[in-house]
């Protein structure tokens, strides 16, 4: 059997596309409805999305999990504190045009050593990698500012044109931020959705799926793992360097070890196995995590016993839990 | 020359510490096929549980000789916390994708770390009566606490009697042949369950040793757990997972290596600690000793 390559290709951006016209919709009618507390939530968690989205093209497409996305994250983070220190501030835009080779550069080096090896070697060793990373930020406080970390300031976006200096800036800044991620989200969406579904993806989903027979296929497996450690290592660096100005500081918290581990949760929670998954994830791990805090202090007591219980009773994540169970409706009815 | 002899026992102090935890590491790892990433936060309960048993011994007017009973209490402990958790938690994930057996233990290391917090609060726990119980002796002049003397003194035998454990008994026996293949092993009519509660329980108490003898020479904190994890992970990558000589030698590297990065170059230290993890890991994959 041999189907023609091109037909799934052709359907498939306006299949996403229709699938998501609506819940873009509503995210873009949002801020007429509440208030500025939960639009800055949503940015957190569409932050969130495009980093787990990022992790996710390692763990869901090319079957490695790297315990160590902090790295590229924080790294973004600390690229724009850095600019804002040494070039005074910005827009928006040169940020993330500074910030962006940057962490790809960081990802292709690191991605390079990190996938001579897979499986759980391969996570030791993008965990011990960030850890590196986490240590000098730590150490080298007269650089990072140490623990305290540094601060960011509010940045002007679209090269100026936006400016939140005047006393109703926070809350311009909030929404006009909103729309700014929320474009950002999209681009990323697709560019993602082209990128599984392209020839590269097909190719990491064959290494994922068998490696040996990959390889007799004449694919170069570590090349592919490569290019693909450095796209993710990208995609979640962008979100780092989006977060740091919503967050108005960086600290190496954002390196730590833990905070790897929140974005593997993130997208275990949504389910690795499905595109949308980590985008869901990403999403209600900021709620939970913010409303777990809120509620009680023992919040990761509350986490731990939500991811324990999800892996156990629910191995597929929201969306592959509801898709199972769509399927069965639908089943149960024809 | 004096100066030097307290920075060699130091290192080896630390080593004992380190030692024990990265061995329970490599056990479980050996045995069972699981990081169990919750491995640091089983420590950091060992020092809690110590810590918090002597301060209820002096409340209670225990003469100082009596808390050292204390020690392998608390590991005991720990030991007890394993038992229940191998089969509740870890069990169902040993035919599944090891992705989510480290999910589930990162889990674990959440509900681990704020039920600490939960019960014994945000304060320092110490147990430093332990530590005053014992004189100071004076090597070359500069003073140095015997207690220090007793830990490595821990670690040593420790060490040995695990040797022994593995290599010199018939349990040994069985853990080694569950440890080289748990199918043939089960078919030989092995109770794999059992083998596998007992490596968790021993691997649990090693860590919990680790922090009862540790917590009389620092207090215990929150946050000491996670900290202690990735730093066993460098040792056992050096020495390679699921090797006991692999841990003593990793041990020994990373405690010299630290205590001579903080005398000479105090902010790289840690970092330098994790470039060595990663060349190792580029170099050896299966570390120093592994053959996994």
């Amino acid at each position: 059997m041999k189907p023609d390559p091109n037909a799934p290709r052709d359907r498939s951006l306006p299949r996403l596309a229709a699938a998501m016209a609506p819940v873009l919709l509503l995210l873009i009618l949002l801020p007429t409805f509440v208030e500025t507390y939960q639009i800055q939530l949503v940015t957190y968690g569409l932050i969130a999305a495009i980093a787990a989205l990022g992790f996710n093209l390692l763990l869901g497409y090319t079957g490695l999990l790297s315990f160590g996305h902090s790295a590229y994250f924080g790294l973004g983070a600390y690229t724009v504190a850095f600019v804002v220190q040494r070039l005074g501030p910005h827009s928006m835009e040169f940020y993330i045009l500074i910030g962006i080779p940057v962490v790809a550069i960081a990802s292709a080096l690191f991605g390079y050593v990190c996938v001579r090896h897979t499986r759980i070697f391969f996570g030791i060793l993008t965990l011990a990698i960030s850890q590196v990373v986490y240590s000098l930020a730590l150490k080298l406080y007269w650089v990072t500012g140490g623990s305290d970390g540094l601060r960011v300031p509010r940045p002007a976006l679209l090269l100026g044109l936006l400016n939140f200096s005047g006393p109703r800036g926070f809350q311009q800044f909030i929404t006009s931020y909103y729309y700014y991620v929320l474009a950002i989200f999209v681009v990323c969406v697709v560019l993602m959705w082209v990128v599984v579904h392209s020839p590269f993806g097909k190719a990491l989903q064959a290494i994922r799926d068998n490696e040996v027979r990959a390889r007799f296929l004449g694919l170069r497996i570590r090349r592919f793992r490569w290019i693909s450690f450095l796209v993710s290592g990208t995609f979640t660096g962008l979100a780092g360097i989006l977060w740091v100005p919503l967050n108005g500081l960086t600290t190496p918290d954002v390196l730590y070890w833990t905070f790897s581990g929140e974005i593997v949760f993130s997208a275990l929670l949504g389910g690795f196995r499905n595109f949308t998954g980590p985008i869901v994830g990403g999403i209600v791990f900021t709620y939970l995590k913010t409303y777990a805090v809120a509620t009680t202090e023992y919040w990761q007591l509350l986490l731990g016993v939500v991811l324990v219980t999800l892996v156990l009773v629910l191995p597929t994540g929201i969306v592959g839990g509801l898709s199972t169970l769509g399927l069965r409706l639908r089943k149960g009815r024809s | 020359m004096a100066f030097l002899a307290i920075q060699i026992l130091n290192s080896l102090l630390y080593a004992s510490v380190l030692f024990l935890i990265a061995a329970g590491l490599s056990l479980i790892f050996g045995v069972m096929r699981i990081i169990n990433l919750a491995h640091g936060s089983l420590y950091a309960v060992g020092a809690y549980v110590t810590a918090w048993l002597v301060g209820r011994g002096i409340a209670l007017g225990l003469p100082p000789g009596w808390l050292f009973l204390l020690l392998p209490l608390g590991a005991l402990s720990v030991a007890f916390i394993g038992i229940v958790i191998e089969p509740l938690l870890l069990r169902p994930f040993y035919r599944r994708a090891e992705e989510y057996q480290l999910l589930v233990t990162f889990g674990l290391i959440q509900i681990l770390e704020d039920s600490i917090r939960f019960i014994w609060g945000g304060t320092p726990l110490s147990a430093d009566a332990l530590m005053d119980a014992l004189p100071i002796i004076h090597i070359g002049g500069l003073l140095y606490p015997a207690y220090n003397l007793v830990v490595i003194g821990i670690g040593v035998v420790a060490a040995l009697a695990l040797w022994v454990a593995i290599y010199h008994t018939k349990f040994g026996v069985l853990l080694r042949a569950t440890s080289q293949d748990r199918r043939m092993a089960s078919a030989l009519g092995l109770n794999v369950g059992l083998v596998y509660v007992m490596a968790f329980g021993i691997g649990c108490f090693m860590a919990g040793l680790g922090g009862a003898i540790v917590v009389p020479t620092q207090a215990a904190v929150l946050g000491m757990g996670i900290d202690a994890l990735v730093i066993a992970f460098v040792v056992v990558v050096i020495g390679g997972l699921g090797s006991l000589k692999g841990a003593l030698v990793g041990a020994l590297v990373v405690s010299f290596v630290r205590t001579a990065g903080i005398q000479f170059f105090p902010e790289l230290e840690l970092a330098v600690l994790y470039l060595i993890a990663a060349l190792v890991l580029l170099v050896r994959p299966t570390g120093l000793f592994g053959t996994a």
